[in-house]
């Protein structure tokens, strides 16, 4: 009987088999152990047809809260961004997304060019020299890079992390690092400054320092200084981007990285529950051997017309076994594609005006939310569209009432970060108009006044009018400060 | 393919023109805020392109592709197999896009339940119950696969051992993962029925044995005939069995790999459980393992308590290998699959897997030189081209681009390493008796001309977008991003 993904008839069977040689499928499995054969799988329910299917699916997926149909403010890591139609009918272009890595480059230019010009956008935004055809997200490429400089660097086996680097990113370099002889250092002291840290730690056994900017805490500095200090001690200087910030800020190339990675989710990906998401990874020239991944170069054919191929693929797994520069093989290609048909569909103005309209509504956000009774926001810090709250009670309560509101609160900082205490992360993007915004200050002013309500009723009515406004003037004390 | 198609297409920047614009944002609703000037970029290099312009360049450029949708795809160990449209459709829900991973668990049951039933469904397939979908790739799965295997030795304070017994017929990322993950990669040879030789593995299997990485079916196609033997040997000397499951379309639903002596598997979910491969990725790397070391898994997994679903880190996990939870939309389109499939098609995809190789093997064998011939394959198999160069002076490169002109990709080439002149066929379970009649015919048809007329061969591809590319010229002075 056939089946609707798998051709073959009986009648085809019955003939291939004699065109093989052989009675019956059985001895196709003869070396398999027999007594492992067709194993009871009760696990995996009965085949179900694609009309039953996609209800279960519909069923399935209204089970989950959906960002599109609410005002999210919820980022650290991933973000909720416009996509123009441009990127899902592009990509789910079939030629795109049932091909296979380009190995074969003459029936590949397509899959190939696209990644050239990914490489060549990656590159115009960080400021590299050359960017590779991505990682697995953010925090890989973060690993990858610390590898790259421990293979740069070989007489060194210490990898510095900046406690504001994504708490996840540091976490997968230390898996990543596991079997070897290397410290992953820095964070021990979530409140350490810059300078506390490398003072602390920055040696000639320390192959690479890893910063994020802006940080998970959102704020933005000018790393330059930094860098300097880093380099002066021969190590190499690794930022994590948010690239849509890259849109308004600097390249990092300008200030000194030379290696720069970040997650390309906002980059026209979806949120889609965590991925698949986007690894950017780009380097100055003079580590472009010793990168992972896949590299497309402009080369040329037999006739001279201008065509791409995989290059240095020496540096790669298929071809240099265990002295490859990283296992990697599958990527993320198809996101990367989408990435590339993002920032030209945005372009030049366009990616400017959605960092501008980030950066506008997120200070628009945090001003109004720095006048809420209550709540605390340092608005002095120089930061993005992300911004920390310092919260009266839990966020976890702040947020379990916004879901009722049709909201989705920040990210909740007690886990990661418990010097902060309350403190909520909120993320603003082109996507929240004033409306939600409004809407959002509101609900926090109501749930910031509840526990004043209840739990503060006595000491609040002891305060007169002067001393209420004296509390507001007074510069809100910033558990941030200093923090890297 | 269409004269479109072979028609050069600029790079994006080319078509480019001040101005222009791709996209439409909406003006800004908030007061503006004034801008950091010190941290502000002067120059962004993005294309200005109209969304026509858009459109047609990566439209232009998809037509350059060749695609599983347009036809057979046969590269050995790639496992290009059809990917069903329902899949696609699936993946569209917005309750799937539309999340973000930061949010409740209480707002995300839907995706919770989604990932634990695929755990629980991928656990009994291979018949290993502790499940992780965290991994983004094959490779990544090896590496947590191989850092779990590492933490089960390390909980057993044995700290010696340092070996990892890697056949010369493995993927590259096998010895690749082995030394990132701080192990010596041993070399075993293959004996001459293509087997693991199990005299040499006495040899190397002692006390300082992590383990054996081991492809079943090996990358020659052939099913390891004394796998429960290879297993007894590792399991004797201490260490533990990894299978790479990148074969595992050759046994799926027939035999399951925890049945015949593997400890841990990887599975790629783009390759045996028909996510698109996206022209590189993105895919999935589940990691399966035996009860008592799931433990260990990367995570965090999901959980079932009572009637609700959450994330949880398993008790000695190794950490996490990447941000967040997995490649949540391929994990959706490997679930959607496997529910389309239901238990009792499964063993239809190893089935006709292994009929449709055998059945080519079978019409090429006596043109193409089998080095295995005389054995049944599983879902692939391998040939020489050697008599080609010997007696014409064509190689495997010359019959793989001449493929390309009879409108097919070409099967893997030149690897396996062990297999001189190597072709490796893979032709899945999804291609139908006509389409592989048509390929067998131009691969005969192909040795015809090698005979008759090689030139044909050395020129081709001539129908192709572009010629064959210099690919010296492409890694001598690599050009990896546009400049004008």
């Amino acid at each position: 009987m056939a089946h609707r993904f798998i051709p073959n008839t009986d009648a085809d069977r019955a003939t291939m088999l004699q065109t093989i040689g052989v009675a019956s499928v059985n001895d196709l499995f003869a070396d398999v152990p027999q007594d492992a054969l067709y194993p009871k799988i009760r696990g995996v329910p009965h085949a179900l047809s694609e009309l039953d299917l996609m209800r279960e699916l519909q069923a399935l997926s209204a089970r989950n809260a959906m960002v599109n149909e609410r005002a999210c403010f919820l980022g650290a890591g991933a973000y909720n961004h416009f996509i123009p139609a441009t990127v899902p009918h592009l990509v789910l272009r079939s030629e795109f997304y049932t091909a296979y890595t380009p190995y074969q480059a003459e029936i590949s230019q397509g899959t190939l060019q696209t990644i050239f010009e990914y490489q060549s956008m990656i590159c115009a935004l960080t400021g590299m020299d050359a960017a590779n055809a991505s990682h697995y997200d953010g925090a890989t490429a973060a690993a990858e890079a610390a590898i790259l400089a421990l293979n740069q660097l070989p007489e060194r086996n210490k990898v510095l992390v900046c406690p504001t680097l994504h708490p996840e990113y540091r976490a997968t370099i230390r898996t990543y690092l596991a079997g070897h002889d290397i410290r992953v250092v820095g964070d021990e002291d979530l409140r350490a400054t810059f300078e506390e840290m490398v003072d602390k730690h920055l040696d000639d056994k320390t192959a690479c320092v890893i910063a994020a900017n802006p940080d998970f805490l959102g704020r933005m500095r000018d790393l330059k200084p930094y860098a300097e200090r880093v380099h002066a001690a021969g190590a190499l200087f690794v930022v994590s981007v948010y690239p849509i910030s890259l849109g308004l800020y600097q390249a990092p190339g300008e200030y000194g990285a030379d290696i720069v990675v970040g997650e390309g989710q906002p980059l026209g990906n979806p949120l889609a529950f965590g991925g698949p998401y986007l690894g950017i990874f780009a380097a100055k020239d003079k580590f472009v051997r010793r990168m992972a991944g896949r590299l497309v170069g402009q080369t040329t054919d037999t006739k001279g017309r201008r065509g791409f191929t995989l290059t240095l693929q020496a540096r790669e797994q298929h071809i240099r076994r265990e002295k490859a520069t990283s296992n990697i093989c599958t990527n993320q290609a198809l996101c990367a594609l989408a990435a590339c048909v993002y920032l030209s569909t945005l372009g030049k103005s366009g990616l400017r005006q959605v960092a501008e309209l980030c950066y506008h509504k997120a200070h628009y956000a945090a001003s109004k939310i720095s006048r809420l009774p209550g709540l605390r926001v340092n608005m002095e810090q120089e930061f993005f569209n992300e911004f920390v709250v310092q919260c009266p009670r839990p966020v976890a309560e702040f947020n379990a009432a916004l879901r009722e509101q049709g909201i989705i609160g920040g990210y909740d900082l007690s886990r990661e970060y418990p010097h902060l205490g309350d403190a909520m992360l909120i993320a603003v993007t082109e996507m929240n108009t004033r409306e939600q915004i409004d809407a959002f200050v509101e609900a926090l002013r109501q749930n910031a006044k509840v526990k004043t309500q209840k739990g503060r009723r006595k000491k609040e009515e002891v305060k007169s009018k002067r001393q209420r406004a004296k509390l507001r003037r007074q510069k809100p004390r910033d558990e941030t400060r200093g923090m890297w | 393919m269409t004269i479109v198609a072979n028609k050069p297409e600029p790079i994006i920047y080319e078509l480019s023109s001040p101005g222009r614009k791709g996209a439409a944002l909406p003006e800004c609703d908030v007061p503006i805020t004034q801008l950091p000037n010190h941290l502000i970029r002067d120059e962004l290099k993005l294309p200005e392109v109209s969304e026509v312009d858009v459109v047609r360049h990566f439209t232009r450029l998809s037509q350059k592709n060749y695609c599983v949708d347009l036809g057979i795809y046969p590269l050995g160990s790639c496992t290009m197999k059809y990917n069903p449209k329902i899949n696609e459709e699936a993946v569209k829900l917005p309750g799937f896009t539309s999340v973000h991973p930061y949010q409740s668990a209480e707002e995300t049951q839907g995706a919770l339940q989604l990932m634990y039933e695929l755990q629980e469904m991928l656990g009994e397939i291979c018949g290993l119950p502790g499940v992780t979908l965290q991994p983004a790739a094959g490779a990544q799965g090896e590496l947590a696969g191989i850092l779990i295997i590492h933490a089960y030795h390390k909980s057993h304070k044995d700290t010696k051992r340092k070996k990892m017994i890697v056949p010369d017929s493995a993927h590259g990322t096998n010895p690749a993962t082995s030394s990132m993950s701080g192990y010596q990669v041993v070399q075993v040879r293959s004996d001459a029925r293509g087997n693991v030789d199990l005299e040499a593995l006495r040899k190397l299997a002692d006390d300082e044995t992590v383990g054996l990485m081991l492809t079943n079916p090996n990358t020659l196609g052939l099913f390891e005939e004394n796998i429960r033997a290879v297993c007894q040997i590792i399991h004797d000397a201490g260490g533990l069995v990894y299978g790479d499951g990148a074969n595992l379309n050759a046994i799926v639903g027939v035999a399951r790999p925890g049945d015949l002596g593997i400890d841990v598997l990887h599975s790629n979910l783009h390759k045996t459980f028909s996510v698109p491969h996206g022209g590189g990725g993105p895919g999935a790397g589940a990691v399966m393992v035996r009860r008592d070391l799931a433990q260990f898994l990367p995570g965090p997994i999901v959980v079932k308590r009572g009637k609700r679903y959450k994330f949880a880190m398993p008790r000695k996990s190794i950490g996490r290998v990447k941000s967040f939870y997995g490649n949540f939309l391929a994990l959706v389109r490997a679930y959607v699959y496997i529910r389309t499939m239901g238990r009792e098609n499964l063993a239809r995809i190893a089935e006709d897997s292994v009929i449709n190789a055998n059945y080519l093997l079978a019409r090429l064998k006596e043109v193409y030189t089998a080095p295995f011939g005389n054995r049944i394959c599983k879902h692939e198999f391998v040939l020489t081209g050697t008599p080609f160069v010997e007696k014409y002076g064509v190689h495997t490169l010359d019959i793989a681009k001449r493929i390309q002109d009879y409108g097919f990709y070409p099967p893997t080439i030149y690897f396996p390493l062990t297999v001189p002149e190597c072709i490796m066929i893979e032709p899945t379970e999804t291609e139908s008796k006509q389409g592989l009649d048509e390929f067998a015919d131009a691969l005969l048809q192909i040795a015809e001309e090698a005979r008759t007329n090689p030139q044909l061969l050395h020129d081709a591809p001539t129908t192709a977008p572009v010629t064959r590319l210099d690919d010296v010229k492409a890694a001598r002075a690599p050009v990896l991003c546009y400049k004008d």
